[in-house]
């Protein structure tokens, strides 16, 4: 086996890679190819056809537009939301939490350790109408009397906040965990005020953070449709609940792989668009 | 006397200053508490309303302390099914998870090949696919070839481990880079040929890095509803069954299970941390 290895030592690399790569291929790439040739089917269960039906593209981006219009809100919604959040309180963990950082870092990654769908039915406890947040909101006269929070747009874009809100906090601390403090000592040392300071240090340094913050709640938000099936009503439809239930529900293969494909295209517009945008900032600033 | 005069002018101006200043940190501090507090609040829900004694169907609102649904767990139908096939997905795809990404991490780490670049571009993709669109396509290649692959625990396990190896091969390979080569070289050079050298040598080292990378992989892997229900047929895993009982009515025990395995996860990440800077106490120590 070692002298094989000596001999070898070109083969080595492909060899480690062969069964990874094999089953990423096998059941990652492959499938995105037959995700393509199911989008361009036509027929009714379980009878398709393959007939170069470009026709399902373009029907599922005019029928389905406003539920494409409000994945891509929601996620932008609580992706900002996110940002709003986690910078504060990360900023917080790397620069005055001392000692008890990895503490708080736990405290970032816990929720993560419910599972999922029943950290989200959580929200369902929380905000539910006899509960003491809708009591408190409605004796403040935030809300009306016969006014809730639960299966609005407010919890849908809750949710998915709470639930990405790692994705955010966790490429962030690690942008602002490097920042050396001796460059915020000389930022004061040449007089800037600690607004200054962090407008110009501390945020630029941690703009790869935000960037790559920003992609990794995003993308995820974009797809996700637990948030709005448990928290939401039919207006609160996303793209994702569309494609589960065509595929599930409805058994409409050919539209629901369509539709996948025009959001994995839509959110690669949407990072092109962001990479232009951070990018021409990058050169003026 | 110069300093006399000196003192009370800096008090002055640096009063409201410093003030000003213990406003803004403080309210930095509890900016980020209330952040802290919104973060564990519904883990805090989860875990309290699993002791609730609900009168009706709906586990909505607190009615009263029991223990019993921690002691009947299983007293709802098809949860202990759905745990049991959840951890046997988790501990089987975590396994072959971590052997494949830990030797891609170990390729591209370690190898310059032609290919690198493309093999670091197809470990990323699956990272930054929706979930959706990953279920999606691999349904569509199990339906379109029923004939091999029936939908059951088997094409969840797959499914499983092509989401997991993606995430094992970043952590492992975060671990590699900061890896002397030199001890390898070490063993090389007194006979050990490259197995033995990494028997001895190099699986010692990176093994808090895979234990660390599996851990992330079982927790993915428990945790995952979407790609899951997608590919598992009739079969249900925790999160499914949580998504069936979620359209009637949550049953408490599910907030049983839910923070049993929280409360493991934490044990498990706070042995993994305790593990980690005891290795490096003690590689500093030999050093």
């Amino acid at each position: 086996m070692g002298s094989f290895f000596h001999q070898h030592q070109r083969l080595t690399p492909y060899l480690l890679l062969l069964p990874g790569i094999a089953w990423l291929a096998i059941f990652f790439l492959i499938p995105l190819g037959f995700l393509g040739y199911q989008s361009l089917q036509s027929g009714i269960y379980p009878n398709f056809e393959f007939t170069w039906e470009v026709s399902n593209f373009t029907d599922a981006f005019t029928e389905y537009r406003e539920q494409f219009f409000r994945s891509f809100l929601y996620a932008g919604l609580a992706t900002i939301a996110c940002l709003l959040l986690a910078y504060p309180l990360v900023y917080w963990i790397a620069f005055k939490a001392g000692a008890w950082r990895n503490l708080f870092l736990l405290f970032i990654v816990a929720p993560f350790f419910v599972t999922y769908l029943v950290r989200t039915l959580a929200w369902l406890n929380i905000l539910a109408s006899e509960g003491p947040v809708v009591g408190f909101l409605r004796d403040i006269h935030v809300l009306g009397a016969n006014e809730g929070l639960l299966y609005t747009t407010f919890a849908v874009v809750a949710g998915i906040t709470y639930n990405f809100f790692p994705f955010m906090a966790l490429p962030l601390y690690v942008s602002l965990e490097q920042i050396d403090p001796r460059l915020l000592e000389a930022a004061k040392d040449l007089y800037s005020s600690s607004t200054q300071a962090f407008l110009r240090v501390t945020l630029p340094l941690s703009a790869p953070g935000i960037v790559a913050g920003t992609l990794l709640t995003f993308i995820p938000a974009a797809g996700d449709f637990i948030n709005a099936a448990l928290l939401g009503t039919p207006k609160q439809t996303m793209i994702g609940n569309v494609i589960q239930a065509k595929f599930l529900e409805s058994l409409d293969y050919p539209t629901a792989a369509s539709l996948s494909f025009v959001l994995m295209g839509a959110i690669l517009v949407a990072l092109l668009v962001y990479a232009r945008i951070v990018g021409s900032e990058r050169l003026t600033g | 006397m110069t300093t006399v005069a000196a003192i009370p002018r800096r008090a002055r101006v640096g009063l409201a200053a410093r003030s000003w200043r213990f406003v803004k940190r403080n309210a930095l501090t509890a900016y980020a508490l209330l952040v802290v507090g919104y973060l564990m609040l519904p883990i805090a829900v989860v875990i309290l309303f699993s002791f609730n004694a609900p009168k009706g169907r709906f586990n909505y609102v607190w009615q009263g302390f029991t223990l019993d649904h921690w002691i009947n767990w299983d007293s709802v139908l098809g949860i202990r099914e759905a745990v049991i096939t959840s951890i046997q997905v988790g501990l089987l795809a975590t396994v072959v998870a971590t052997a494949l990404g830990t030797m891609i991490a170990l390729a591209i780490v370690r190898h310059r090949f032609v290919g690198r670049s493309s093999t670091n571009l197809l470990v990323f993709l699956p990272m930054s696919t929706p979930e959706i669109v990953l279920g999606a396509s691999l349904l569509t290649l199990f339906l379109n070839t029923s004939a091999i692959f029936q939908l059951g625990f088997w094409t969840i396990f797959i499914a499983h481990v092509m989401f997991i190896v993606s995430f094992i091969v970043v952590t492992v390979k975060a671990r590699l880079i900061g890896f002397d080569r030199h001890l390898e070289e070490a063993a090389m050079d007194l006979g050990a040929n490259e197995v033995t050298t990494f028997r001895k040598v190099t699986l010692p080292l990176i093994a808090p890095a895979m234990l660390a990378a599996a851990l992330l992989g079982f927790a993915l892997s428990i945790d995952d509803f979407v790609i899951t229900y997608l590919n598992a047929g009739g079969t249900q895993t925790f999160p499914v069954f949580v998504w069936g009982a979620a359209r009637v009515s949550v049953p408490p025990q599910v907030n049983v299970v839910a923070s049993a395995i929280f409360l493991v996860a934490i044990a498990l990440a706070l042995g993994n941390v305790l593990w980690q800077y005891r290795s490096a106490k003690r590689t500093q120590g030999a050093t």
